[in-house]
């Protein structure tokens, strides 16, 4: 009866899988490496034994990372949020207008109102997201790309269509703050979000079932989950994390703007797929987005550093993220090639 | 085998507008008994098979499994009672390992620290005894199932409906898509499942292999059943015949 053959894969197809998913790691290596040895060529010391480079690269990496944990979640359960960048700054005006509004109190209380303010305004855009794409079937792009344009007429509006300055203590503190004197504390508060989003994808059901709708909505359904209650959540995490990134902009800076996180935004979306995410959804990991997240921190970071003009950020990442897309491209083709024959 | 069927449709119709999809078709199904379901496009194999399923409900009539009414449950409390539908496109998850597969909607979890994990080892392991049930054999079930051929995935299917005790299981055209070689495997598994008493129902066109596995087969034409027969009390041009409506028994 053992007529059915054991399901052995080639070792071939195992190596090509094994250099597909690890690329992004090399990718970073190559880099540090690259900007290390340029920066001893061209001015003769370290770049990376430096702890300010190294400072600032994290912080620059936790920008990009917050808007980009979420937004990991939407694009493996092959879904896209282009709301999250005004989302941010929702989050960041929301929490200056609110710190400027009660000068007289505590700078501790009026920091943790801001804060509080701020997310729960943001998780606002987030849940309309969840229930326009869970439950009315809007496709994700057009229902962000809506909630794009309302969250940032609505951020503009709060902050008066100007920078909002803050002068708080806790908030300058939390944002410019070092903990031990070493780690900044924007990065502590994105290493504790980063681990209990890692722990929600890879451990959870909820992390589970965004795998399987991201691979085949209908493995999920016939499954019996509940795939409108996750998509819905998986929204309002993307907007959480997003109001997080808004927040680190407020206090790092010490105000707030409505357009704070819309640069990023390419960035992180940017970061998801160099961290081995697939447009058509299923794939993709937090340690990979912190790999992306690293890899476009030090691009932009490294790229000032030895003296290009700025521009050529643009161009580097646009170079990756085409990179980034030819690999995941590739393992499609491995796939199909050890699946089932044409009929 | 058992005098009780396990499955027993009494004349169910169902409309869908101006179509009458299935009229008045009657079936009892007997535990390790492998029936086919036979027609032309559009006879109603599909809209019988989704009524048992609990996807659709008949207008009229009674589908009783175990000796319990089925016509107003979900498909998944249809489940639950032991019917599994296996459609063409075996609803894997194809970025997922064989085993979260098997276990999708009913994983088992553990506790490290105080909190809850999904156990991918326990649902890894449970998952090569389901397929060993089966007489499959695998070296590495960490592989999303993406890599395996049309033949295996179709026993991942199947060992997830064996694993969560189905007594009876709908196969939607299980060989359609597969090579020779593989479509003899998916044939030996049939025979498996029926020697371990499982009552299966094959959609098919292929009168070859229906009359290889099957021990009964029932043609539906235009929604009605135009005949059954003992897969030895009949042969291909019959079938032909009760398919095109030249034959039929009642009506």
């Amino acid at each position: 009866m053992d007529s059915t053959p054991p399901l052995d894969i080639p070792l071939r197809i195992r190596l090509l899988r094994l250099l597909t998913n690890a690329w992004s790691w090399l990718f970073l290596i190559f880099i540090i490496g690259f900007f290390e040895t340029w920066s001893w060529v061209i001015y003769d010391r370290t770049f990376f034994g430096n702890l300010y480079n190294v400072q600032s690269v994290l912080l620059t990496a936790t920008q990009i990372l917050m808007m980009a944990l979420g937004l990991t979640l939407v694009i493996i359960s092959a879904g896209i949020d282009l709301s999250i960048g005004f989302i941010a700054g929702l989050a960041a005006v929301t929490m200056a207008v609110v710190i400027r509004a009660f000068p007289e109190l505590p700078p501790v209380l009026s920091f943790s109102m801001g804060i509080s303010a701020g997310i729960a305004v943001a998780l606002v855009p987030g849940m309309i997201n969840g229930w326009l794409i869970a439950k009315l079937k809007v496709p994700s792009f057009i229902g962000t790309l809506g909630m794009f344009g309302v969250t940032r007429g609505v951020a503009f509006l709060i902050a008066g269509g100007a920078t909002v300055s803050i002068s708080n203590s806790t908030a300058k503190a939390f944002g410019n703050g070092k903990l031990f004197d070493v780690v900044p504390i924007p990065v502590v508060v994105a290493i504790a979000v980063t681990l209990f989003f890692h722990y929600l994808l890879k451990y959870t059901k909820f992390g589970l079932y965004t795998y399987a709708m991201g691979g085949n909505i209908q493995s999920a359904v016939r499954a019996g989950v509940n795939t409108t209650r996750i998509t819905f959540f998986i929204y309002l995490l993307s907007a959480f994390t997003a109001a997080l990134a808004g927040l680190f902009y407020t206090a790092r800076f010490s105000a707030g703007a409505a357009d704070a996180g819309e640069p990023i935004l390419l960035n992180a979306v940017a970061a998801v797929f160099i961290g081995g995410a697939s447009l058509t959804g299923g794939s993709g990991t937090i340690a990979g987005t912190v790999i992306g997240s690293l890899i476009i921190a030090i691009i932009q970071f490294g790229l000032v550093f030895i003296g290009m003009p700025p521009f050529w950020q643009f161009i580097t990442v646009g170079l990756v993220i085409i990179i980034a897309v030819l690999i995941d491209q590739s393992r499609a083709k491995i796939a199909q090639s050890t699946s089932r024959p044409a009929s | 085998m058992n005098t009780e069927p396990i499955l027993s449709i009494d004349d169910v119709s169902k409309r869908f507008g101006g179509v009458l999809a299935s009229r008045n078709v009657s079936l009892d199904l007997y535990e390790g008994e492998v029936l086919a379901l036979a027609g032309d496009n559009g006879a109603g194999k599909s809209t019988l098979i989704k009524m048992i399923a609990g996807v659709h409900q008949p207008d009229r009539g009674e589908i009783l499994f175990r000796g319990q009414s089925i016509i107003h449950r979900s498909p998944q409390e249809v489940r639950d009672l032991g019917i599994e539908t296996i459609y063409q496109d075996l609803a894997l998850a194809d970025n997922l390992d064989v085993g979260v597969n098997i276990f999708l909607g009913r994983e088992r979890m553990k506790r490290v620290l105080g909190i809850p994990v999904l156990d991918r080892r326990t649902m890894r392991d449970e998952a090569r005894g389901a397929l060993k049930h089966l007489g499959i054999v695998l070296s590495d079930l960490s592989m999303p199932v993406q890599f395996l051929s049309g033949g295996q995935r179709q026993a991942i299917a199947i060992s997830r409906a064996v694993y969560w005790q189905a007594k009876l299981i709908i196969m939607d055209e299980p060989t359609a898509a597969l090579g020779v070689p593989e479509q003899r495997e998916v044939k030996l598994l049939i025979k498996k499942l029926k020697a371990q008493g499982v009552a299966i129902i094959l959609i098919s066109h292929n009168l070859t292999d229906i009359f290889e596995v099957c021990d009964r087969i029932l043609v539906l034409e235009r929604g009605r059943k135009a005949g059954e027969r003992m897969i030895g009390d009949t042969n291909e041009d019959e079938v032909v015949g009760m398919m095109m409506g030249r034959i039929l028994d009642e009506g």
